[in-house]
């Protein structure tokens, strides 16, 4: 592979695609294991585009090959209109990759990290340290500027790791579970900035494992499981597919939730599954209205609930409305709203 | 909260003019200086086992291995330096293996920059610890009472021999460094491997003593004709093909293992 090849210029002709990222069936192999099996991905420019998946889906490995750092096995991909295989250097003009772990030199400060980076991509002295101030201002960082990154939080880390992909904006930014770890405050904050990037014109790529993320930021979803894409969609087309209103229910005495089980399920007409932890039920009812009275029938009953709320579907209850198994090892706790 | 607001009016910024493969690599060599700065404890390690080798074969072996202590610091000295630099070499490789377990390196390869800069940079770091860590040797055995012979600029062709040495043996930790994610596997491999070089070497004693099947290994490790370059450099007297038998294992190192490096390092 030439990857020492004269880099081409971002506003080339062959930019013109309609597609951001145009996949198809891309594969890829780690000793027995297919992390990625044959996918195709579509994501059209300037949208947020979120990958959904439990642990070992293959959401890294998708995005590494996307990014030019992993070489597919076989399948063909292009980036804002440049072949993956063939013009990988010209890909990396196009774009900007934020990894799952943050890629920062801990030893320096946060100012030098970018002003490195800055100079990498061609800004020279006094420009370079304007560009790194300008990230540093625009997230919320100036405080730290002269920090090292090892004294970083978990949430400034972030917020610095995305300046880093921003010195030059990218056509495509690649985010591979960005808020994976985050507080609740700190990644309300991350989504904020993933929301202006998009307004601003990029385009995103994100991998993530909380369908509540998916939701809230991305455009269209495509959902993997085992290496396969199992689902795409708009969030709402794929809540349609699970159904929507999911009723979650405890109760307070353990052994009579097999009871509340049957009861529920005859009164709502669907199935019921129990909690990975096996201590809650949840099932799907249609509206508000249905749910109330099978909770009055529980209760009729004489059945003492510890606790029940009315939520969206979690991800292993997406898992099992898609593909009728539930999904790896997606948790509960972790997926639910 | 502010970070919204101040990303809307964050303008789009397009790409200044491609620098050159040599402005990648300053920037690299840049990083490593910034790292000296930030992180001044590392010439700790670096310089601390050489101090206490120096000093106690000098004065614990030397009388015994050279008559007076004085006589053996005048033989051991350019010894100490080639190890210091070899040594320094794992270092690096540690480096490099830690670096890349943080996927820092995912940064810079997703970059569109010349791929063999970050290396290039690797290298201006250890230049820079070869030559402070060198001084810092040389100072000591100045202040014990070494007397390089051959002058200011014996001492200089040293340096810059120790350098070439220095580049040429920082490939292989370069290598191991790519292929091992663990820094102390890198650390411990690489000291398993040298500590024979080194010691089976005329670094501290003279092979004369030596039974004739070790001496026939002593005399044709490169790490012997790395020191009996340096000797000569240092003391007076050296001859152009102890430079050349000194310079086979770093041109050969750098002549196989760079293109490794690169193949290594691009691979994915
Ligand atoms: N470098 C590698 N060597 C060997 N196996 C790998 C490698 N990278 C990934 N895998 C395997 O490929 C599969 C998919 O991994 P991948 O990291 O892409 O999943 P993921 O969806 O990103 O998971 P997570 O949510 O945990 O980050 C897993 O079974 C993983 O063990
Ligand atoms: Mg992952």
């Amino acid at each position: 592979m030439n990857d020492t090849s004269p880099p081409v210029k971002l506003n080339a002709p062959l930019d013109a695609s309609p597609n951001a990222i145009s996949a198809r069936g891309l594969v890829k192999s780690f000793g027995d294991v297919r992390a990625v099996d044959g996918i195709d991905l579509d994501v059209p420019r300037g949208i947020i585009f979120a990958v959904l998946g439990p642990n070992g889906a293959g959401k890294t490995t998708l995005m590494r090959m996307l990014a030019t750092l992993t070489r597919p096995d076989a399948g063909s991909a292009s980036v804002m209109g440049h072949d993956l295989m063939t013009a990988p250097h010209a890909v990396r003009t196009a774009i900007a990759m934020t990894g799952q772990f943050a890629s920062l030199d801990e030893d320096l400060t946060g100012r030098e990290n970018l002003v490195l980076l800055a100079r990498l991509w061609g800004f020279r002295g006094r420009a370079a340290k304007a560009r790194a101030d300008d990230l540093l201002t625009a997230f919320d960082l100036s405080h730290a500027a002269t920090k090292q990154v090892k004294d970083y939080s978990g949430g400034m880390r972030r917020r610095l790791d995305i300046a880093a992909s921003l010195i030059v904006t990218p056509g495509v930014l690649f985010l591979d579970e960005p808020t994976t770890g985050l507080d609740p405050k700190a990644r309300k904050d991350v989504w904020a900035m993933i929301r202006g990037l998009a307004d601003s014109g990029v385009t995103i790529l994100l991998t993530t494992q909380y369908l509540e993320e998916a939701d809230q930021l991305a455009a269209r979803i495509a959902v993997i499981d085992h290496g396969k894409k199992i689902a795409e969609g708009t969030s709402r087309e794929l809540k349609a597919a699970t159904g929507s209103g999911f009723l979650h229910v405890a109760t307070a005495d353990p052994a009579r939730l097999d009871e509340a089980a049957g009861i529920l399920e005859q009164r709502l007409g669907h199935r019921a599954s129990r909690s990975t932890e096996g201590a809650e039920l949840s099932i799907l009812a249609g509206t508000a209205k249905d749910a109330n009275e099978a909770l009055a029938a529980l209760v009729g009953q004489g059945i003492e609930l510890s606790d029940f709320s009315m939520g969206q579907p979690s991800l292993d209850e997406v898992f099992f409305a898609l593909t009728g198994q539930p999904g790896a090892d997606a948790g509960r706790k972790e997926a639910t709203l | 909260m502010s970070d919204t607001s101040q990303l809307q009016k964050l303008p789009k910024v397009t790409r200044p003019a491609t620098p050159s493969a040599l402005s990648n690599a300053l920037v690299f060599g840049w990083r490593a200086v910034l790292k000296f700065k930030h992180v001044p404890e590392q010439l700790f390690d670096l310089v601390m086992t050489p101090i206490m080798f120096t000093l106690l074969f000098t004065f614990v072996f030397g009388g015994a291995l050279a008559g007076s202590p004085s006589d053996y610091l005048q033989f051991f000295l350019p010894g100490i330096l080639v190890q210091t630099v070899v040594f320094n070499a794992v270092y690096s490789g540690m480096g490099l293996s830690t670096d890349l377990g943080k996927g820092l390196f995912d940064r810079f390869r997703s970059l569109p920059i010349w791929p063999l800069a970050p290396f290039a940079g690797l290298m201006v770091g250890d230049i820079l610890r070869h030559l402070i860590a060198g001084t810092i040797i040389l100072t000591i055995g100045l202040i014990l009472g070494y007397r390089p012979e051959a002058g200011l600029f014996g001492i200089i062709a040293a340096f810059a021999m120790l350098i070439a040495i220095g580049f040429g043996m920082g490939w292989i930790f370069i290598v191991l460094g790519l292929l091992i994610r663990t820094p102390t596997t890198v650390m411990t491999l690489g000291f398993t491997f040298l500590f024979p070089l080194v010691f089976a070497s005329n670094i501290m004693v003279d092979p004369a003593t030596m039974p004739d099947w070790l001496r026939a290994f002593v005399d044709v490790n490169p790490v012997s004709l790395m020191t009996s370059a340096i000797r000569g450099l240092m003391g007076g007297g050296v001859n152009l093909g102890e430079v050349v038998l000194a310079l086979i294992a770093p041109v050969v190192l750098t002549a196989v293992l760079a293109p490794t490096t690169l193949w290594l390092y691009l691979r994915r």
